[in-house]
């Protein structure tokens, strides 16, 4: 058990450590952008228009003349705080703009991250049992051509097929146009995010689906499962009693690491379907250059990530009885 | 054996998906003038026997202008694949055989990389640079080394601790002979398979990037901005302004996976007995 | 009383690629004859390297999807084909396999043993055969990874026990042991045989198959070139110039090499593959070789020692 805490311990130093790099990254790369956010968010013309004093004045307030240095030092000192600084297009702080949003995203996340983790393991499975024969192969070339269309586009045709042509589901936004917010009912949130969702689980499925294939065959032909044939076991037995034993770990892996991908398509689908989510607002933050609320969802996200690897790291001592064992004699 | 075998099928489609893909890359470099003339008296035209995928509403040869921006993804992808190719190969070799604190630090990079979603990688990389074709190829080649990175790593770690290279080294081979002879030839194939791998990756990254607004211009025929302004017509019924470029970039991804694969089925050792 | 299994010229080949483009059939075991009956122990020696393995693998019926066999296999008179096999291997024809890579890493012992029945009489059937080989209840709730070299074989054998086999193949079952422990092992096939089933022992080493085989099978470079009585090695009728020679290289004979090497598979020419590393080849030699009665034994030679000189 203690050995356990050690562990985690010294993941999640590790972790911090992980995010402060990423907040530091991600902060040198925007402040080495050339685009001047005055120009992108006031415009030439209005900028040519103004005095000396209202553009210095717009200059302190997004932020140009500070050194870098102060300015992220700054910055860390209020987010340990808890305080992620002000949004510059929204006006709100960072930390509401960001809960906000997440709430939107983690509906269309979590299913997603659900279905496609349980439709690409069970897909895999099935596609490295049967290697080589039909299922495989449609299977595969499924994979194959899901994971050569970018998701955008995957997108832009899920819309123009139930949206345009069927007229069966809605163009975009999270709720119905017009609609005062308390009386959006859940009826009307599921139905808005079933394209985006939809979206985002066919891709999901492609790279879980191929990976655990692979396992799948490397597990089918080890020395234990020719063992178990030796035995006569049957073929759907080998599969169901050693083949998912044996791909669980693996898949754990595989799934957790799955939160980044799935966040990155969800930037993609999200900007198609006008979802206002997460990834929306990235997009916006950063075509607006709005560093605040830009660096807040970088470190948002990575954390989100991190933290699904923290998981899966643990889950794997939990499943894993060379590590749950083997640490519970040390 | 009756035929073709497995490996020589292997080597034919390697060289169709070769030819196809230089092919689309010449005919877009051709056609890239003819990409941006207007006529606005054959506007809105939906796919017929003159205009293969249609026109937009400026009277543009959608044919034209899609084959102009693979061209363009194809060299993107190349350019970038090729640089990510390089870090990767770089730090992985350099972290395996460093080792110490320059191995910590390398994989910590690499896992600092990894943490931040793709997307948002290439975006914050590509606003570094002032965006446009700068921007979109610093993003995607230095967000896309660190698989391959820790490939390389592996693979160079098992090398160095391999008792036939241990033996090179007591038999008195110079570094560089051992590097040449007995580990580069073990390398290479993975390296080379690595590499066309990432091609996709980089294609389909450097066009969503540019479809979110991040990457190549606007007057620019790149897939991402066609598709990015294909959007405001969908509504009207216009479907194969999103269609035709669409289903092309995903033939061209298709090719570069298929050269991939059949790539590592000729150069792995482990592949003799399929 | 038939025989429990019969091979006759069983040949395995490989389909395998080499440098780039071009496909060849690479053959592992050639003209491979043997003859089990009940209650013997038959040893197949050879060296590593020699396909020994794929004979075991041949028999029931599982090797990998790139291999053809050919040749005879009978099993009990009548002919074992693969449906024959898939029927009968893990009940009847049972195998116990080198090591403890062959038991699944992440499955307790018990489960594994009683290979996916859960009644109470396969419970108190597993426990009794783990008994029957020095291991305690205990050794149910274990993984592989916890088992000693020793334990995991006595429960590879278990595993086997467990069904009442009418032949036993063991492929290399004590690599990895000290002679002790080996001989324990060796000491409960011998037991199994003695309980009425054919064992077939695959293993590279001469001295150890000789403590409990009645009869021998030499294998060199896929090729059985030698079936001899146990008696027969150290009455010194031995038929074979690389039988001779492998018990001659044994520590308490003399420790005398063999020079050169064993040809890989697909390197050897036609004819003796022995011949190259011979003291008694001849022109004649390069030829088709018969498979021969000589003193009461089979040799595939055409000079064997005790035979007619060169």
């Amino acid at each position: 058990m203690k050995h356990r805490l050690l562990f985690t311990g010294k993941k999640l130093i590790r972790m911090v450590l992980l995010l402060l790099g990423v907040s530091l990254a991600a902060f040198l790369l925007m402040s080495a952008s050339p685009l001047d956010p005055l120009q992108t968010n006031v415009g030439q013309a209005a900028l040519g228009s103004m005095s000396q004093e209202q553009i210095a004045k717009l200059e302190d307030y997004w932020g140009v003349n500070d050194p870098p240095v102060q300015r992220y030092l700054g910055w860390l000192g209020d987010f340990v705080r808890g305080d992620m600084g002000t949004s510059l297009l929204y006006r709100q702080p960072v930390s509401r703009v960001i809960s906000q949003r997440l709430q939107n995203s983690l509906w269309l996340m979590a299913f997603a991250w659900v279905l496609s983790g349980v439709l690409g393991l069970t897909l895999g499975v099935v596609a490295g049992a049967n290697r080589g024969r039909l299922g495989d192969k449609v299977i595969r070339g499924y994979c194959l051509l899901i994971s050569s269309t970018p998701t955008f586009w995957l997108a832009l045709v899920l819309l123009m097929i139930f949206a345009v042509w069927l007229g069966v589901l809605p163009i975009g936004l999270s709720v119905p146009i017009g609609v005062d917010a308390a009386s959006v009912t859940m009826g009307d949130r599921l139905y808005h995010a079933i394209l985006p969702a939809l979206t985002l689980s066919i891709t999901g499925v492609a790279n879980i689906a191929l990976h655990t294939r692979e396992k799948m065959i490397d597990i089918l032909e080890s020395d234990y499962v020719l063992f178990a044939r030796a035995r006569g076991e049957s073929k759907t037995s080998i599969v169901l009693r050693h083949g998912l034993r044996n791909v669980a770990l693996p898949a754990i892996t595989l799934q957790f690491a799955s939160i980044s991908e799935i966040f990155g398509g969800s930037v993609l689908v999200e900007q198609v379907f006008s979802y206002p989510g997460l990834g929306q607002a990235a997009v916006t933050a950063g075509l607006g250059a709005d560093l605040p609320l830009l660096l807040g969802i970088t470190v948002v996200s990575a954390a989100i990530v991190f933290g699904g690897n923290l998981i899966a790291d643990l889950l794997y001592g939990v499943v894993d009885p060379k590590i749950r064992r083997g640490a519970a004699k040390v | 054996m009756k035929g073709f075998n497995r490996r020589q099928t292997a080597l034919a489609l390697l060289l169709f998906a070769l030819a196809l893909l230089c092919a689309v890359t010449v005919a877009g470099v051709a056609l890239a003038d003819q990409a941006m003339v207007t006529d606005f008296s054959r506007k809105n035209l939906a796919p017929c026997g003159q205009f293969l995928f249609g026109t937009d509403w400026m009277g543009r040869d959608m044919l034209s202008r899609t084959l102009t921006g693979l061209s363009l993804s194809i060299r993107i992808g190349l350019l970038t694949a090729a640089v990510s190719a390089a870090i990767a190969l770089l730090l992985g070799a350099g972290s395996a055989l460093l080792g110490g604190w320059a191995d910590g630090v390398i994989s910590w990079v690499i896992d600092l990389v990894m943490g931040i979603p793709h997307i948002l990688l290439v975006m914050l990389i590509s606003l570094a640079f002032g965006k446009g074709f700068t921007g979109v190829v610093a993003g995607v080649a230095l967000s896309h080394w660190t698989s391959l990175a820790r490939v390389v790593r592996g693979e160079v770690l098992q090398l160095k601790g391999a008792p036939y290279i241990l033996t090179a080294q007591k038999l008195g081979l110079s570094r560089m002979a051992v590097l040449r002879r007995h580990m580069l030839p073990h390398l290479l194939p993975q390296f080379l398979t690595g590499l066309v791998l990432l091609f996709p990756h980089a294609i389909l990254h450097e066009a969503s990037v540019t479809f979110l607004g991040f990457g190549l211009p606007p007057e620019q025929p790149a897939i991402g901005v066609i598709l990015s302004e294909s959007m405001g017509y969908l509504t009207t019924g216009k479907w194969w302004l999103a269609v035709f470029p669409g289903l092309a970039l995903v033939g061209v991804v298709l090719l570069f996976a298929l050269l991939g694969d059949q790539l590592r089925r000729l150069l792995d050792p482990a592949s003799v007995h399929e | 009383m038939e025989p429990v299994l019969e091979v006759k010229d069983l040949s395995i080949s490989f389909t395998q690629y080499q440098g780039g483009t071009r496909c060849r059939v690479l053959p592992v075991i050639r003209r491979l004859s043997l003859t089990i009956e009940a209650g013997q122990v038959v040893a197949v020696v050879g060296s590593s390297g020699s396909g020994k393995s794929l004979l075991a693998h041949g028999i029931l019926g599982i090797l990998p999807y790139n291999s053809h066999m050919e040749g005879e296999l009978r099993y009990r008179g009548e002919p074992l084909t693969p449906r024959r096999a898939e029927r009968l291997r893990g009940r009847e024809i049972v195998l116990v396999p080198q090591g403890v890579t062959y038991l699944d890493p992440l499955m307790k012992v018990g489960p594994q043993l009683r290979g996916g029945r859960r009644d109470v009489q396969a419970k108190r059937q597993s426990r009794e055969v783990l008994a029957r080989y020095g291991l305690g209840p205990e050794t149910e709730e274990r993984y592989p990874f916890e088992l000693s070299g020793g334990m995991a074989r006595r429960v590879l054998i278990a595993t086997a026990a467990a069904q009442s086999p009418r032949l036993l193949i063991a492929d290399e079952p004590t690599p990895g042991l000290d002679a002790r422990a080996a001989g324990r092992i060796l000491g409960h096939f011998q037991e199994i045989a003695q309980q009425g089933a054919g064992v077939l022992l695959i293993t590279h080493d001469l001295e150890l198959a000789l403590t409990i085989a009645q009869k021998v099978a030499v294998f060199y470079a896929g090729e059985t070139v030698e079936e001899a009585a146990a008696e027969d090695f150290a009455a010194g009728r031995l038929r074979h110039p690389y039988t001779n020679a492998l018990w001659n290289a044994l520590p308490q004979n003399g420790f005398t090499p063999i020079p050169g090497s064993q040809p890989w598979p697909g390197e050897e020419g036609s004819g003796c593959p022995f011949a190259p590393r011979c003291p008694r080849r001849s022109a004649a030699c390069a030829g088709d070789i018969p498979w021969r009665i000589v003193n009461g034994g089979q040799v595939r030679c055409l000079y064997p020692e005790g035979g007619e000189k060169p």
